[in-house]
C-alpha cells in the first residue's frame, strides 16, 4: 500500500510554480467542471488522471497508483458516498470530496463515509491544491514524526512514531494517514487538551474556520479502531466545551 | 359611575328587556282586573251595608216620638245595631262599641273623623249618603240618613252609623296579593325564556367568535357546523364559504410563492455546475492574462472577476433560497468565542491588514461567549464588514460587546450614514441605496442573508446613523440556544463541546 504514497521529485509546472507533482485522480461528471479543474490542477503541477463515473474511477485506481482522489459526491451509478467507503476499504488512497457550500448532510455523510477533507464548490483551484498538499504531507511516509523515532506504550496500544505504525495487544491497527496524524499529535503530550481549532490547524492545516466537523469525524473512525468501546473511549476523550485528550489511562 | 362591561352583553340585555316586559303587561293586566274586582267587591259590600242600615233605621224611628227629647234620641240610638250617633239640633247621641271587642278599643280618633263634617253637612241638606274612609289603617264606612217625617218633609232628627268594611278589606288585599305573586311567578319564565333565547343567538355567535379567532390564528382549514336555517345559520355558512375562499386564496398564494422559490433555488443550482467549471479556470486566466496582448488580457480579465462575482452571486441566491424554503438549520459549535470567531473571519478575507493601515478598528475584547453556528456568524460579519468597507468611509469599526441575556456585535463606518428613506429597506434583497453605487461589487443579498443568519439564531440585527455620523449595525444574538437546537444533522458524530 505504501507505495501508492510515494512522491515524485519537484517539478515546473506550466505556471512556473515548483511543487511536488502528485498522481491525483479526478472523478467528476460534469464535463466541463472535470476539464477546468483538471486544467486547473495541471498548471499546479499535478499529474492528473479523470473519470466521469464511480465505477470508471475505482477501476482506474485498480490499474495504476494514484495518490489522492478528488470526488465530486454527486455522481450518476454508484455515488460518491459509496465511491468514498471503497476507496477507504480498498487502495485507502486519501479522499477530498467536493461539496455544495451549506450542503451539511453532504458533509457529515463524506467525512463518515472516510474522507480525509472536504472543498466547497466552486471549487478555487488554489484552495483545492493546498488542500491535497496539505492532505499529502500527512500521508509522507518517509517524514517520520517530528519528535523523533520514540516508541511508546499507552495500555494496550503502541505507537511506533519511527515506523508510524500503530499495534493494539500486538496486532497492527490500520489508520489512514489523517488517523494517524490526529493520534500522533493527541498521544505527543498525554493529559493535554487539544482545541479542536488547534487540531484542524495542525493536522488539516486549516488556517482559519476550519470545519471543525473534520475532527469530530476523524475523531469516531478512530476511536472505532483503536478503542475497545467506541462509545466509552479510554484513549482518545472528550473534554466537553474544549475539545479532545489523550488519557490519562 | 361606569356600567361593568358584563352588563353591556347580550344576555344581560335580553333578560331585562324580557323582565321589563313581563313587568310593564303583567302589572298593566292585574292592575285593570285588580281595580275591576276591588270596586266590585266594595260595591257589594257598601250596597249590603245600605240595606241593611235603611231598614234598621226605618225600624227604630217607627216609635220614636216626635219631636224628641234627649232620652227619646238616646233610645232610638240603642234600638239600632252598631256604632250609632244620632243628632238633633243640639241634642246628640253617641254610641260606640260593638267593634271594639273585635279590636280591643275603637280608634282612639275625634267625632269629626269617623263622622266627617262634610258627610254630616250633605246629610244635612237633605238625603242618604256614605262615605269610605281608612282609620288606623282599616277600611270603613260612613253613612249617615236625615230621617224623613210622614210627608217626606225632613224631620232634624240625623242618625250615622260607621261599619268595618274588614271582610271586603282582606278580600281585597288577598287579591292583591294574589296578583302581585303572579306577576312575579311570571318573571320566572320571562327570565329562563329570555336566557333562552339568548343562549339560541348566543352559542352561534361564540361558535363564530371562536371560528374568527382560529382562522387568525392562521388555522385556515377551520369551518363551523351550521345548525337551523335562521339568520345566524345564515351567517355561519357565510363564514364557512369565507374560510374556504380564503383558505383557497392562501394555498394558491402559498404555491405560487414556494414555485417561485423553487425556480429560485433550481435556477441557481443549474447556474452552479457550468460556474463550477468556470471558477476552476479564473486562476488560469488572470496568469495568463499578463501574457495576452492589450484587449484580450483586460478581457481575460474581466471574464475572470465577473465569473468570481457570478459565483458569489449564485451562491448567496442558493443561501436565500435556503432560508425561504425553511431549509437553513444551526449547526452549533458550542461556546463560541465570539472575539477569536470575528478575528478568524476578518483574517479569512484578508481584513486584518486594514487594521494596520487604519481602515478598520477593531474592538474584540476576549471572554464574550454565546452558543452560536461559527460558519453562520462568520457569514454576518463578512457581510457587514464588507458593507461597510465598500459603501461607508473609513475607518470602519468592529466592535463586540457580551450581556447578561445576548451578545452585541457592531459594525460602523464613518462615512454619510444612510438616507432616512433608505434605512427601512437596507435589508431587502437587491435594494441599492445609491444609483451611483450599483457599479459596487455587492450582491445584493449581503444584508438580507446576515438578517436571516441573525433570525435563525433568535436574534436581530438594526440598521441606524450613528449620532457622530457614519451608519452603524447593530447584531444582537441570544447568549443561549433553546435546549432543542442542538439536534445538530451529524447527529452521527460526537460533539467535542
Amino acid at each position: 500500500m505504501a507505495q501508492l504514497w510515494h512522491n515524485r521529485g519537484g517539478a515546473r509546472n506550466s505556471a512556473g510554480y515548483v511543487g511536488q507533482v502528485h498522481r491525483v485522480l479526478l472523478i467528476e461528471d460534469d464535463e466541463a467542471v472535470r476539464d477546468g479543474l483538471a486544467l486547473a490542477l495541471r498548471r499546479q503541477g499535478h499529474e492528473v488522471g479523470t473519470a466521469a463515473t464511480g465505477e470508471e474511477g475505482l477501476a482506474l485506481l485498480g490499474g495504476s497508483s494514484y495518490d489522492i482522489v478528488v470526488l465530486d459526491l454527486m455522481l450518476p451509478g454508484i455515488d460518491g458516498f459509496e465511491v468514498c467507503r471503497r476507496i477507504a476499504r480498498g487502495p485507502g488512497i486519501p479522499v477530498i470530496f467536493c461539496t455544495a457550500r451549506g450542503d451539511d448532510f453532504d458533509v457529515v455523510g463524506g467525512l463518515e463515509a472516510g474522507a480525509d477533507d472536504y472543498v466547497v464548490k466552486p471549487a478555487q483551484p488554489r484552495v483545492l491544491d493546498a488542500r491535497i498538499r496539505a492532505v499529502l504531507r500527512r500521508c509522507d511516509r518517509d517524514s517520520p514524526d517530528r519528535d523523533g523515532g520514540a516508541r511508546t506504550a499507552h495500555g494496550d496500544l503502541a505507537i511506533d512514531r519511527a515506523g508510524l505504525t500503530v499495534t493494539r495487544s500486538g496486532r497492527p491497527v490500520a489508520l489512514t494517514p489523517t488517523e494517524l496524524r490526529v493520534l500522533l499529535e493527541l498521544s505527543r503530550a498525554p493529559g493535554r487538551v487539544f482545541s479542536r481549532q488547534q487540531l484542524l490547524e495542525t493536522v488539516w492545516e486549516h488556517d482559519y474556520l476550519g470545519d471543525s466537523r473534520l475532527v469530530d469525524a476523524c475523531i469516531q473512525r478512530l476511536r472505532a479502531k483503536i478503542e475497545e468501546n467506541p462509545s466509552e473511549p479510554v484513549y482518545v476523550q472528550t473534554v466537553r466545551g474544549f475539545g479532545y485528550r489523550f488519557g490519562p489511562l | 359611575m361606569t356600567i361593568r362591561p358584563w352588563l353591556l352583553g347580550l344576555r344581560p340585555r335580553l333578560v331585562l328587556a324580557f323582565v321589563v316586559v313581563a313587568l310593564a303587561s303583567g302589572t298593566a293586566a292585574t292592575a285593570v282586573s285588580y281595580r275591576e274586582a276591588r270596586n266590585d267587591v266594595l260595591a257589594v259590600a257598601q250596597d249590603a251595608a245600605l240595606e241593611q242600615f235603611r231598614d234598621d233605621v226605618v225600624a227604630a224611628s217607627a216609635s220614636l216620638p216626635y219631636p224628641p227629647d234627649k232620652a227619646d234620641l238616646v233610645d232610638f240610638a240603642r234600638r239600632l245595631p252598631g256604632n250609632i250617633l244620632a243628632e238633633y239640633g243640639n241634642l246628640h247621641t253617641l254610641r260606640l262599641g260593638n267593634y271594639t271587642a273585635r279590636t280591643g278599643r275603637w280608634p282612639d280618633v275625634p267625632v269629626d273623623e269617623v263622622f266627617p263634617p262634610r258627610l254630616r253637612q250633605r246629610v244635612r241638606s237633605g238625603g242618604m249618603f256614605f262615605q269610605r274612609e281608612i282609620l288606623a289603617g282599616r277600611a270603613y264606612l260612613a253613612i249617615g240618613t236625615m230621617l224623613l217625617g210622614s210627608h217626606g218633609a225632613s224631620t232634624g232628627v240625623e242618625v250615622y252609623t260607621i261599619t268595618g268594611l274588614f271582610d271586603a278589606q282582606q278580600s281585597i288585599e288577598r287579591l292583591a296579593r294574589s296578583t302581585t305573586r303572579t306577576i312575579v311567578l311570571s318573571l320566572v319564565p320571562a327570565v329562563v325564556l329570555a336566557l333562552l333565547a339568548a343562549r339560541g343567538v348566543l352559542r352561534p355567535v361564540r361558535l363564530l367568535r371562536e371560528g374568527t379567532r382560529r382562522l387568525a390564528a392562521g388555522r385556515l382549514d377551520t369551518r363551523l357546523p351550521v345548525r337551523g336555517s335562521d339568520e345566524l345559520a345564515d351567517l355561519v355558512s357565510t363564514f364557512n364559504n369565507t374560510a374556504g375562499d380564503l383558505e383557497h386564496s392562501v394555498n394558491r398564494l402559498r404555491q405560487m410563492e414556494a414555485d417561485a422559490h423553487r425556480f429560485v433555488a433550481d435556477v441557481s443550482h443549474e447556474l452552479r455546475t457550468p460556474l463550477a467549471a468556470m471558477t476552476a479556470v479564473t486562476d488560469t486566466l488572470d496568469e495568463e492574462a499578463a501574457r495576452l496582448p492589450g484587449d484580450a488580457g483586460a478581457a481575460a480579465r474581466l471574464v475572470s472577476s465577473q465569473t468570481q462575482r457570478l459565483a458569489q452571486l449564485v451562491e448567496n441566491l442558493i443561501e436565500i433560497s435556503r432560508f425561504d424554503a425553511g431549509g437553513a438549520r444551526l449547526v452549533l459549535d458550542g461556546e463560541v468565542d465570539l472575539a477569536a470567531a470575528v478575528t478568524a473571519a476578518l483574517a479569512a478575507r484578508g481584513w486584518l491588514d486594514l487594521v494596520g493601515t487604519g481602515e478598520l478598528a477593531t474592538d474584540l475584547p476576549s471572554g464574550v461567549t454565546a452558543e452560536l453556528d461559527r460558519r453562520r456568524l462568520e457569514v454576518v460579519v463578512a457581510n457587514l464588514v464588507g458593507n461597510a468597507l465598500r459603501h461607508g468611509a473609513a475607518p470602519v469599526r468592529v466592535a463586540v460587546r457580551g450581556g447578561q441575556e445576548a451578545v452585541e456585535l457592531t459594525v460602523s463606518d464613518s462615512g454619510t450614514g444612510l438616507a432616512p428613506e433608505v434605512l427601512p429597506h437596507v435589508f431587502d434583497r437587491f435594494y441599492k441605496a445609491d444609483t451611483a453605487r450599483t457599479a459596487s461589487k455587492g450582491s445584493g443579498l449581503g444584508l438580507a442573508i446576515a438578517l436571516e443568519n441573525a433570525r435563525l439564531h433568535g436574534g436581530a440585527i438594526e440598521a441606524a446613523n450613528r449620532p457622530e455620523g457614519g451608519a452603524v449595525f447593530r447584531v444582537v444574538l441570544p447568549r443561549q440556544q433553546p435546549a432543542a437546537v442542538p439536534g445538530r444533522l451529524d447527529a452521527g458524530l460526537e460533539v467535542a463541546e
